[in-house]
């Protein structure tokens, strides 16, 4: 039987940095998301449905108000970067969802166990929140182009966007995961989601510009992590887009805020089973 | 860590796990209460008692999920709450809820513990198909483990566990709602990994038999304590020649085995009985 011959040889543990060990570990946890995604792709298709939506009728409508000064570009360019953060958002933050239900069948009690470290297993699922929204933004390009809205296709724009999805989903899945260790109940979380999505996505520039808002509103934007992924992709997106705050700025808020909220999350992540 | 802290998690007991004292308190329940308790190396050790006897919460704080509230344990030499790294390194776990992942095929659940317990990438194929023939799941491997039977996802979830040679293996209820044939092979797999690599085995159970056949000795866990503990033979003849398991455990417990146990407790069991169907 081949398992004697196995047995004189104890696993030896691949001998290595964190670094590495924490590299290995998050594209495990990726690898198996993805996997799962491919096999059953549907999800990315229904996604698309409700920017479809405020692109072709609710900005179809709006780009004949010109009540909104979105400087030398259309309303329906303008909001177009903006609705794909939208749809980042809501993406990244019902994933938590997923989490519960796998701390009720045990998956979460069998990786806690396992030697991975805590923030490989917030990681590995801020790497695939990541690569869900770069599926989303092809399909946002898909869309604007349809739209015939003039989109930046300078390879290092485009790049830059992509980024920026993957980083934005990141941290909304990470902050839903957190949400998730909080609450423990798919019902509990379902009321909080919706209770968080549309406050962050109108306390945001999606659709309107900062600098329109109410003095108390613009506060609250400006501490919105949405805010900066739709500056970031503002003006990398669309031809005539403008970042207000500048990309070092968007980018770099965006990290800290990713720093942080992995940080608390691989903190709370063993909770979930209390 | 300090060297000295490391040096004294690492001294080697003799025991496979011990616990001294062991105490957890949820805000109003005590739920492991003072737990003493030894398991020599290459035992296949029961830990039984009703629902709520705190069997699920000793296993939580062997296997690094829950802190103690207070008092100690190590499991393979390692202190629980020193050195829950190396813990985790020396034990597998196999929970009661059927958790391999149903949207994944057999090998890739295999794939995922590999690279998480850090088997070597030219090591991994060796061990993953070692590991389902083992299983008996050799043919089954490629496929998504949704189209498992619930024995066939116990005996994969086992495969995972046995990947990285672990010390001590936990099991939460190895058998709970399998069928008597998917029971008995659970068992006999459970026997070989004992045998063959010298794998000390907890597991945690309510079912006499699966007590009286498959383990070498019992603790009898009332209310987070040990009301006895000792091979099956010996316990049975404590209370007479023809006494059963399930006296023992009604004289020790003062109640039957059937009842107790939390509305969650329960849920969990029902929840795990019907996805196996």
């Amino acid at each position: 039987m081949t398992s004697a011959r196995l047995a004189a040889q104890p696993a030896a543990w691949a001998d290595s940095s964190v670094v590495v060990e924490v590299w290995r570990e998050t594209m495990a946890i990726a690898d198996v998301e993805l996997r799962k995604l491919f096999r059953d792709p549907t999800e990315l298709f229904t996604r698309a449905v409700q920017p479809v939506l405020w692109l072709v009728v609710f900005g179809q409508v709006f780009s004949r108000v010109r009540g909104i000064p979105t400087g030398n570009v259309s309303y329906l360019a303008f909001m177009t970067p903006g609705i794909l953060a939208q749809s980042v958002l809501f993406a990244a933050i019902f994933y938590g969802i997923a989490v519960i239900w796998e701390r009720d069948l045990g998956i979460v009690h069998k990786l806690l166990v396992s030697p991975a470290k805590r923030i490989s297993l917030v990681l590995g699922k801020a790497v695939s929140a990541g690569f869900r929204g770069v599926m989303q933004a092809i399909i946002i390009y898909l869309i604007a182009i349809a739209l015939r809205i003039a989109i930046r296709w300078q390879p290092l724009d485009i790049f830059a966007v992509l980024a920026g999805v993957a980083l934005g989903s990141a941290i909304f899945a990470t902050f839903s995961l957190i949400i998730a260790c909080i609450v423990k109940s798919r019902e509990r979380f379902m009321g909080i989601g919706q209770v968080l999505t549309m406050p962050l996505f109108f306390a945001s520039n999606a659709i309107y510009p900062i600098a329109i808002m109410p003095g108390w509103l613009k506060v609250v934007a400006l501490v919105n992590p949405l805010t900066y992924l739709v500056d970031a992709l503002r003006g990398q997106m669309i031809v005539g887009g403008e970042s207000v705050h500048g990309y070092a700025s968007d980018f770099g808020i965006m990290i800290v805020i990713f720093i942080v909220l992995s940080a608390i999350a691989a903190r709370l992540y063993p909770t979930l089973l209390r | 860590m300090t060297a000295t802290l490391n040096n004294a998690a690492a001294a080697p007991t003799g025991f496979a796990i011990e616990t001294e004292a062991l105490t957890r308190v949820f805000s109003d329940l005590m739920a492991v209460d003072h737990l003493d308790c030894r398991v020599p190396y290459g035992q296949i050790f029961g830990l039984l008692g009703p629902n709520g006897a705190g069997k699920s919460t000793t296993i939580k704080m062997l296997t690094t999920l829950l802190d103690p509230t207070s008092g100690s344990a190590k499991v393979a030499g390692f202190d629980i709450v020193a050195a829950p790294a190396q813990v985790r390194r020396s034990i597998g776990y196999v929970p009661q809820m059927l958790s391999a992942d149903g949207g994944l095929t057999g090998e890739e659940n295999l794939l995922l513990s590999a690279k998480l317990y850090a088997i070597p990438r030219s090591e991994r194929k060796p061990r993953i198909s070692d590991a389902l023939e083992f299983m008996g799941l050799t043919e089954s491997g490629r496929r998504l483990v949704k189209t498992y039977s619930g024995g066939m996802i116990r005996r994969l979830e086992l495969a995972q566990a046995m990947l990285h040679r672990p010390t001590v293996l936990f099991l939460d209820e190895p058998t709970i709602g399998l069928d008597p044939v998917a029971r008995h092979t659970v068992w006999d797999r459970l026997r070989d990994l004992r045998q063959n690599y010298g794998m000390t085995i907890l597991i945690t159970t309510h079912d006499m038999d699966e007590a009286d056949e498959l383990c070498d000795e019992l603790a009898l866990l009332h209310r987070g304590q040990v009301a006895a503990v000792g091979k099956p033979a010996e316990l049975k003849a404590r209370l007479g020649p023809d006494a059963t398991l399930d006296d023992v455990f009604a004289h020790f417990s003062g109640g039957s085995i059937q009842e107790g146990g939390s509305y969650r407790d329960i849920r969990q069991t029902r929840s795990t009985a019907s996805r196996l169907g």
